[in-house]
């Protein structure tokens, strides 16, 4: 994620690389037809020393976070910050009102009684959460972002089908055009083909 | 075969042949996926799909015509609604005296109209929260309608409080907004609690709809952007102009998809997010009924003020949201092409072994109730409940007993909760019974007060009539229009819960 991406006037970082029609090199994207397949790629892409790529998937495959050497994403600590975080403003608001701007006995019961306010407590708790697990995700995935040199490709419209496209970015710094097409032929991927930035 | 999971062995026999759609390898089922076999795991996608059939079908739903059948649909639910705001309009012009209240019953369809949706609301919850969170893999072809179902049912619900008030323009009064009068809103009274259960459940429901809608846009607006790169002409969007439907689509679909790239690194955040919002949705659903029944069971009325309310509240909506799922579902299932293959007998057997559960445990809470009324030694409490089963309204108590409790008894028969039919004359009884539970709970308490003297009876006028036929006229404007341009199941959880989304599977030698 860079700056760039997200405002097209800042120069964006260039890979140093060209096509032979003389434009900036995104990366090289490769397809597969199969989920073992694209599964095993994953691994031998990981096994090279890769870091900046991705897999398209149309669905989320069970466990390719092992076979792309992904971390674990913070995602549920943010979440639980926005949990406690409506805990607290639900408990202080309504201890403020409640009971220091404008005391008021109701049914009988103390101003400090922490029963009545449990409702909207955990009410509010669980809105915040879930606000900061949706937003969350969509910062950390750096959404929404409406274009990306992947789209460019006629054919990366069929990941949102049947088909699995592995693309190696140009910015990797073990990034090479042979070098990684021949790695990507070598795992089996199809159509290799050079994105444009 | 012994050493195959059976994930592998269900994906074996499909790519032999032995197990398809429509019974084959065994014509007594229905279908393939009532198969009892326990070696070998039921399809949760019937003939034999492949990813892309899969994808073809269900966008054909959001890209094609529908039938004939839709636009006659369509076109009588949007005039209920239509009725249904006439009516509102109706009301807040002239006072809540147009409704049937009286000094007596001053809670009657109102109060009953909300409990009935916010209680239909439940089950979209329930499949994509607590299903998830117990793994029950067939809910991925039922969770995006139900989950639509819920937040339509929910704004239904919402409408009601919001005009029984009868001063509309003071409803902002619930939220805590400093004004000059010093009014703050009563955290102690459950009615506030309220305010806040269903308003966080209504948002956290549609979090949850759209974010598990944003990979299905995504393929919606991949489809139209291919169609306008490959095809020089399409449809138009509109006669007169020269703007293509593909164009409209990838523009709407493209920024609802908030350009979702199906990139791996984002599908595992997106998984953690899911899974947190389910493990917060489940207490979330459990709670906002319960806080519904709060605002009968903390008051000292015979017949509110009781402890079993929430937990009865919570099998009730969950029964009821149930069956509207079915009463939905099983049309669809007949009008659209192949949706067959998605919705299986599997899925109207599950649904309806959850109606036989919750019923009976709602069945479980009226005998509760009137055993506690007896052995409570309160004659008030005891009265109340006897003059709920042989007072006036006797019919709507009976009602009541017979759709929620005798009619599931049904399902302890496998061929019944296998047949179309007989299913949806359940689901039905049952929608009608829950709406009688409310109706029974609500007005038979408060038609009989402390005092003779302040004994009434609750008569609905047309208006209140109008008005709840016309909130069943908004829910189902909406969904058709959910039907029509939204994808109805959730493409890509299907797709990984089909046989061949393993990716160690038997198309490869090897893996591990």
């Amino acid at each position: 994620m860079a700056l760039s991406d997200y405002l097209p006037f800042l120069p964006a970082s260039d890979s140093g690389y060209v096509t032979p029609e003389g434009e900036s090199v995104f990366g090289i994207m490769a397809e597969f037809e199969t989920t073992p397949q694209a599964y095993k790629a994953c691994e031998h892409v990981r096994d090279a020393g890769y870091t900046k790529w991705d897999l398209h998937t149309p669905f989320p495959i069970h466990g390719i976070e092992d076979a792309m050497g992904m971390k674990s994403t913070i995602l549920p600590r943010i979440a639980a910050i926005g949990a406690f975080a409506g805990v607290g403003i639900a408990l202080v608001g309504q201890y403020w009102i409640t009971a220091i701007d404008f005391p008021f006995v109701v049914q009988g019961k103390d101003y400090w009684a922490w029963q009545p306010l449990v409702p909207i407590t955990f009410e509010l708790g669980v809105l915040l959460c879930a606000f900061t697990s949706l937003f969350g995700m969509l910062a950390l995935n750096g959404l929404p972002r409406w274009h990306h040199p992947l789209f460019k490709k006629d054919r990366f419209l069929d990941v949102s089908d049947d088909r699995f496209v592995i693309c190696i970015e140009a910015t990797d710094k073990n990034f090479d055009p042979a070098k990684t097409k021949a790695l990507l032929e070598e795992a089996g991927g199809k159509h290799i083909d050079l994105v444009e930035a | 075969m012994s050493s195959l999971t059976p994930d592998q062995s269900i994906a074996e026999q499909i790519a032999s042949g032995a197990i398809a759609g429509g019974g084959v390898g065994d014509s007594s089922l229905a279908d393939a996926s009532l198969n009892d076999d326990p070696s070998v795991r039921p399809p949760l996608v019937l003939n034999n799909r492949s990813f892309h059939e899969v994808t073809e079908i269900i966008s054909g739903y959001a890209e094609n015509r529908p039938g004939k059948w839709w636009l006659p649909l369509f076109l009588i639910s949007s005039s209920l609604a239509g009725v249904c705001g006439l009516m509102i309009l109706y009301l807040v012009t002239t006072g809540v005296g147009v409704w049937g209240l009286n000094n007596q019953v001053d809670w009657a369809w109102d109060i009953t109209n909300f409990v009935f949706w916010i209680g239909i609301g439940h089950a979209g919850t329930l499949i994509s929260a607590i299903l998830c969170l117990f793994k029950q893999k067939w809910r991925t072809a039922v969770n995006r309608s139900a989950e639509a179902m819920t937040i339509f049912a929910v704004i239904c619900a919402g409408m009601f409080p919001g005009i029984h008030v009868g001063r509309i323009w003071a409803i902002w009064y619930v939220f805590p907004i400093p004004n000059y009068n010093y009014i703050w809103p009563n955290f102690r009274s459950p009615l506030l609690w309220d305010v806040f259960a269903v308003s966080t459940y209504a948002t956290v429901s549609l979090l949850f709809w759209y974010m598990g809608m944003i990979p299905d846009l995504a393929m919606l607006r991949d489809r139209a952007d291919k169609r306008l790169r490959l095809n020089a002409d399409g449809p138009r969007f509109c006669p007169f102009f020269r703007l293509r439907a593909d164009t409209v689509r990838a523009y709407a679909y493209g920024f609802l998809s908030l350009g979702w790239r199906f990139s791996s690194r984002h599908w595992h955040r997106y998984e953690k997010a899911y899974l947190v919002l389910a493990g917060i949705s489940t207490p979330l659903v459990l709670s906002v009924h319960s806080i519904v029944s709060f605002d009968f069971a903390t008051s000292i009325l015979p017949g509110w003020h009781t402890t079993i309310f929430p937990p009865y509240f919570v099998a009730g909506a969950v029964f009821g949201g149930f069956a509207m799922v079915l009463l939905l579902l099983i049309p669809a299932r007949e009008l659209f092409p192949n949706m067959k293959d998605f919705v299986t007998m599997r899925h109207v057997e599950n649904m309806a072994k959850i109606l036989l559960l919750t019923g009976s445990m709602v069945g479980f809470a009226y005998t509760m109730e009137f055993f506690i009324a007896w052995y409570g030694g309160n004659e008030f409490e005891l009265y109340a409940f006897k003059n709920r089963a042989l007072g006036p309204y006797w019919w709507a108590y009976w009602t009541m007993i017979s759709c929620n409790v005798l009619s599931p008894q049904l399902f302890w028969v496998k061929k019944f909760r296998q047949s179309i039919p007989v299913v949806l004359f359940v689901a039905m009884a049952v929608t009608t019974g829950m709406w009688f539970e409310r109706f029974v709970i609500i007005v038979t308490s408060l038609h009989r007060a402390f005092l003779p003297g302040e004994w009434g009876m609750f008569f609905p006028t047309p208006v209140d009539i109008l008005t709840f036929v016309g909130s069943c006229g908004i829910f189902l404007t909406l969904f058709l229009l959910f039907l029509r341009f939204l994808p109805v199941f959730a493409v890509a959880e299907l797709k990984a819960v089909m046989p061949q989304a393993d990716p160690h599977g038997h198309d490869e030698q090897g893996g591990d």
